[in-house]
């Protein structure tokens, strides 16, 4: 479904992405684990335009995603749950949603991605007229992912959703994640929380330095002493 | 004593300006006062007729003030070349008003009666769309060409762009349009310095049609601009964008577009204040856009810049300061423009994000 290649990205004079090179099959749950600047976020930010890389290349269903513009990549079905959520706090609960449903035109399908959203997490509803900063760190996570949702992705990319959160929270939030998937969307997962990442994902690619250090599956890479002593805590 | 000092966070220079500012209200507290209740240099027509100065000319202020903001708003750059793009829509309007006024109505078997005065609603309304639509494609290409090559660049350096952009067009209106001054050939039903009588007290206050007509319009625009800004597509657009952009990116918004269409959406505004500035004061030339450009960029601060309400109250708040203030002070009117500008160095000493505005967070400010 995706396949990426050599991908190289600068920012100004930094090399963030050395040579990373990866794939993802329909509905799989890939997750890229790795230390904080080994390139993860770059990796999913390149994957959705909004940076350039300077060699390589993404491909998804034959077409190649570094010639294509960010709003296209969102209509043609791959959305990303940005790092730190990035919900539009001074934007209701509502209006947010409505954003991530941007690309779509039809006003009735806008209205029922709503629904589904809600039917997902109730406590958005109940929160629909909010302002987005008013939500507690738990709410912004699952206004995140709901404001994806309303894009009907087919691929999702999700940067830290476990960020900042209580463990209560976040194995909701993963449980959710498993929900998603089961409904046919295909996850690229970026985590720090490798534990986490790794007993939901099918694979996993492990990132060092702008470069794919290990790969396997995520039950192997679980009991693999590398990946133990260095992202599983010992 | 000195502790407390110290738990309060109260250092010299703070406590200094707190003083300085209490000595500055006691100062015109006590020139109210005077000028109000001791003297009673003006009677309740004079006063009456202040406002209605201030509430006219604070509604051609917040119109530019809205572009001032929603630009920051998006860009965190002072379009400091916004008040020319009013200019120009001055121009646009009197060339639209002149040809309408040079066309002798057909059909009308009277030489003398032009088009101008047989159709003025119509006049008027195609007057304010082209001036309006002119200032608004200035103000996309000003974006395209000035400011979108430097995003990205500090902060200074698109407000070097600016400044330039401003000198560039003055001097091209200049060299396009001459340096004379021109005057607003007004339909008859606006003609200017006629109106309805007021009595206010034992004399009356003439409400002009210009004023009445530039007051109302500008209140319409601005309604809609809020409905544009909280209802629409495109003004759910905006907030996102200006809210953050890489995350409006990622929802498929063509982050780009956005800040053209705002630059389009400033200009209109901007171009409609500076036709009624034409049509309510008649006399303009190319430097007509700067004072009320710095004066709306003053309203704006006042109100909170990047702030869309702020800017409406801001600008007729400073109207009605700047029409009201000498008066009240006591001082001459040629002195408006200090009340003006005291006001910015005041806004910025105590209360820099403005009346309405909140304390930006770091990476706006």
């Amino acid at each position: 479904m995706l396949e990426v290649k050599n991908l190289k990205v600068f920012y100004g004079a930094i090399n963030a992405l050395k040579d990373i090179s990866f794939n993802l099959d329909e509905g799989e749950i890939v997750a890229l684990i790795g230390a904080n600047g080994a390139g993860k976020s770059t990796t999913l930010n390149t994957i959705s335009g909004i940076i350039r890389p300077v060699s390589g290349k993404i491909k998804y269903k034959d077409q190649d995603l570094t010639k294509i513009s960010p709003p296209q990549i969102v209509q043609m079905g791959i959305v990303q749950v940005p790092e730190g959520r990035k919900i539009f706090t001074r934007m209701t609960v509502y209006e947010n949603l409505e954003m991530g449903a941007y690309t779509i035109h039809d006003k009735t399908r806008v209205k029922n991605n709503i629904d589904k959203v809600f039917s997902i997490f109730p406590r958005l509803e109940e929160r629909q007229r909010q302002m987005g900063g008013t939500l507690s760190g738990g709410e912004q996570q699952m206004l995140a992912i709901g404001r994806a949702l309303m894009a009907d992705p087919l691929l999702l990319l999700m940067d830290e959703p476990s960020m900042g959160l209580a463990p209560l929270l976040v194995e909701q939030i993963f449980e959710v994640i498993q929900n998603i998937n089961q409904q046919g969307v295909s996850i690229l997962l970026v985590e720090q929380n490798a534990n986490m990442a790794l007993s939901i994902a099918d694979r996993a690619y492990v990132l060092e330095t702008g470069q794919v250090a290990l790969s396997g599956d995520a039950e192997e890479l679980l009991k693999n002493p590398i990946v133990k002593e260095s992202y599983l805590g010992g | 004593m000195i502790k407390k000092f110290q738990n309060l966070n109260i250092t010299w220079g703070t406590a200094l300006r707190y003083i300085a500012g209490i000595i500055v209200v006691i100062y015109l507290l006590w020139r109210i006062l005077q000028t109000t209740s001791i003297q009673g240099s003006y009677g309740p027509d004079t006063w009456m007729r202040f406002l209605i100065t201030g509430l006219v000319i604070g509604g051609i202020y917040s119109l530019i003030a809205i572009g001032y903001t929603l630009v920051y708003g998006i860009l965190f750059m002072i379009n400091f070349a916004h008040g020319e793009v009013m200019m120009l829509g001055t121009f646009a309007g009197y060339f639209v008003l002149e040809a309408f006024a040079a066309i002798s109505a057909p059909g009308s078997g009277n030489q003398n009666m032009s088009l101008l005065n047989t159709y003025p609603v119509a006049a008027l309304v195609i007057t304010f769309f082209v001036g309006a639509s002119v200032s608004a494609l200035i103000g996309y290409l000003l974006e395209k060409i000035a400011y979108r090559p430097l995003r990205g660049a500090q902060r200074l350096i698109p407000l070097i762009s600016a400044i330039g952009a401003s000198i560039f067009l003055q001097n091209a209106a200049q060299l396009l349009f001459g340096p004379q001054r021109r005057q607003y050939t007004n339909p008859d039903i606006l003609w200017r310095g006629t109106g309805w009588m007021i009595p206010v007290g034992d004399k009356s206050v003439m409400l002009t049609y210009t004023g009445t007509f530039s007051f109302i319009l500008s209140m319409l625009l601005m309604a809609g601009l809020l409905i544009l800004v909280k209802k629409t597509r495109l003004g759910k657009s905006m907030r996102a964008v200006a809210e953050n952009k890489q995350a409006a990116a990622l929802m498929g918004i063509d982050v780009d577009a956005v800040i053209s269409k705002t630059f389009i959406i400033s200009g209109f505004l901007a171009g409609a204040a500076g036709v009624m500035w034409g049509i309510h004061n008649g006399l303009f030339n190319h430097y007509v856009g700067f004072i009320p450009g710095i004066k709306a960029f003053t309203a704006a601060v006042l109100g909170g810049v990047g702030n869309i309400p702020g800017a409406m109250v801001g600008g007729m708040l400073l109207g009605l300061l700047e029409s009201l203030g000498p008066a009240i002070l006591g001082i001459d009117f040629q002195l408006k423009d200090v009340i003006a500008f005291t006001i910015l160095i005041l806004v910025l000493i105590f209360r820099p994000s403005g009346l309405l505005g909140e304390t930006l967070k770091e990476d706006k400010v």
